[in-house]
């Protein structure tokens, strides 16, 4: 099969998937159930994608609880988004160097 | 409308540099299925989405059919749909039909997450903002990952990848700490989403239909038992 009809057919569905609702819902809804289950979607789905595959992205879960704790503390703090993800990054790191002798 | 935009640019920055680190790994992969590097980077470019991307290779390599393929896509990306719904919520009021096929464009995980950390109502240039590093970052590293394979060290790309997860820490938990709702929310998400991974029997669903149920089912149980109160919803454009 050809890669680049592949490639097409890929890009034509995701973007599909993302241009229809968007485009769709004009204004803002007034269903209070609905404005409700869209309010807490972004902390579901963040959450359901971290949680518990961040355990299994590095070589030693450790390194990955290590990270996590790492984010959640300077989170609780009101650290950044940057300071957050490279303290966490960094961690695991020096974890896994620390595991890997 | 400058400001906006560099404002964007400068929150993308850390999606950027997580992008860059996983796609480099896409891209060796890419490169083990018998792409080239060009045609890595061009389905990079054009479908923005890691998990989709990475099934959609392994489905090319084994010579699957077209009709795998989109149905791969549409399972593993139907989540975006769930963003795209809740984004309309945020756009801001000025923004026309054509610049919302612009922005849907662009709508991944992180830059949904930073979207809707985001102050203020979203307008054009600050989306536009907001994607640029991301989808650069995205196609050069699948591109350079499709070229130098395993240059970078693996202990430096886990790493990196793990910096995509620190973000998505760092928008939940300030708001959980302050609101018990999203705080119950979040972990009803979490208990679900292990059930998938650990129990033995619902291990095969897929990642992206087990990230549907989790969203779904979390924010079901937050609309029906802790509703938003009516003003706190309504979001003010700044003019």
């Amino acid at each position: 099969m050809n890669v680049w009809l592949c490639i097409l057919v890929m890009a034509v569905v995701t973007y599909l998937i993302r241009m229809i609702p968007l485009t769709l819902i004009r204004g803002k809804i007034k269903n209070r159930f609905v404005k409700s289950f869209l309010y807490y979607v972004p902390y579901a789905c963040l959450m359901a994608m971290t949680f518990p595959a961040v355990f299994h992205a590095t070589d030693y879960v450790i390194a990955a609880i290590a990270g996590v704790a790492v984010a959640v503390l300077l989170a609780l703090k009101g650290k950044g988004l940057v300071t957050v993800a490279v303290a966490a990054s960094a961690t695991v790191f020096l974890v896994s160097l620390v595991c890997g002798i | 409308m400058n400001k906006e935009f560099q404002v964007g640019v400068r929150d993308g920055i850390p999606i950027a540099l997580g992008y860059f680190a996983v796609s480099f790994s896409l891209g060796i992969a890419m490169l083990t299925a018998g792409m080239t590097a060009v045609q890595g980077a061009v389905m990079s470019v054009s479908n923005l989405t890691s998990a989709g991307e990475f099934a959609g290779v392994r489905v090319i390599a084994a010579g699957g059919a077209l009709v795998e393929l989109i149905l791969t896509q549409l399972i593993i990306n139907l989540r975006y749909s769930l963003m795209s719904l809740s984004l309309t919520q945020k756009l801001d009021e000025k923004v026309t039909l054509w610049q919302k096929l612009l922005i849907a464009f662009g709508n991944t995980d992180e830059i949904f997450a930073v979207a809707m950390n985001h102050q203020k109502s979203l307008t054009l240039p600050y989306m536009l903002g907001l994607q640029s590093l991301p989808i650069v970052g995205w196609t050069a590293g699948t591109f350079l990952g499709a070229v130098a394979g395993g240059i970078m060290p693996r202990s430096v790309s886990v790493a990196m990848n793990v910096m995509l997860y620190g973000m998505f820490i760092a928008i939940v938990i300030p708001v959980a700490k302050k609101s018990r709702p999203v705080l119950i929310v979040a972990s009803i998400a979490v208990f679900i989403s292990s059930l998938f991974r650990y129990v033995p029997f619902l291990q095969g669903v897929s990642e992206g239909i087990s990230i549907i149920i989790c969203t779904i089912a979390a924010a079901t149980f937050g609309a029906i038992f802790f509703p938003v109160a009516e003003e706190t919803q309504e979001e003010r454009p700044e003019r």
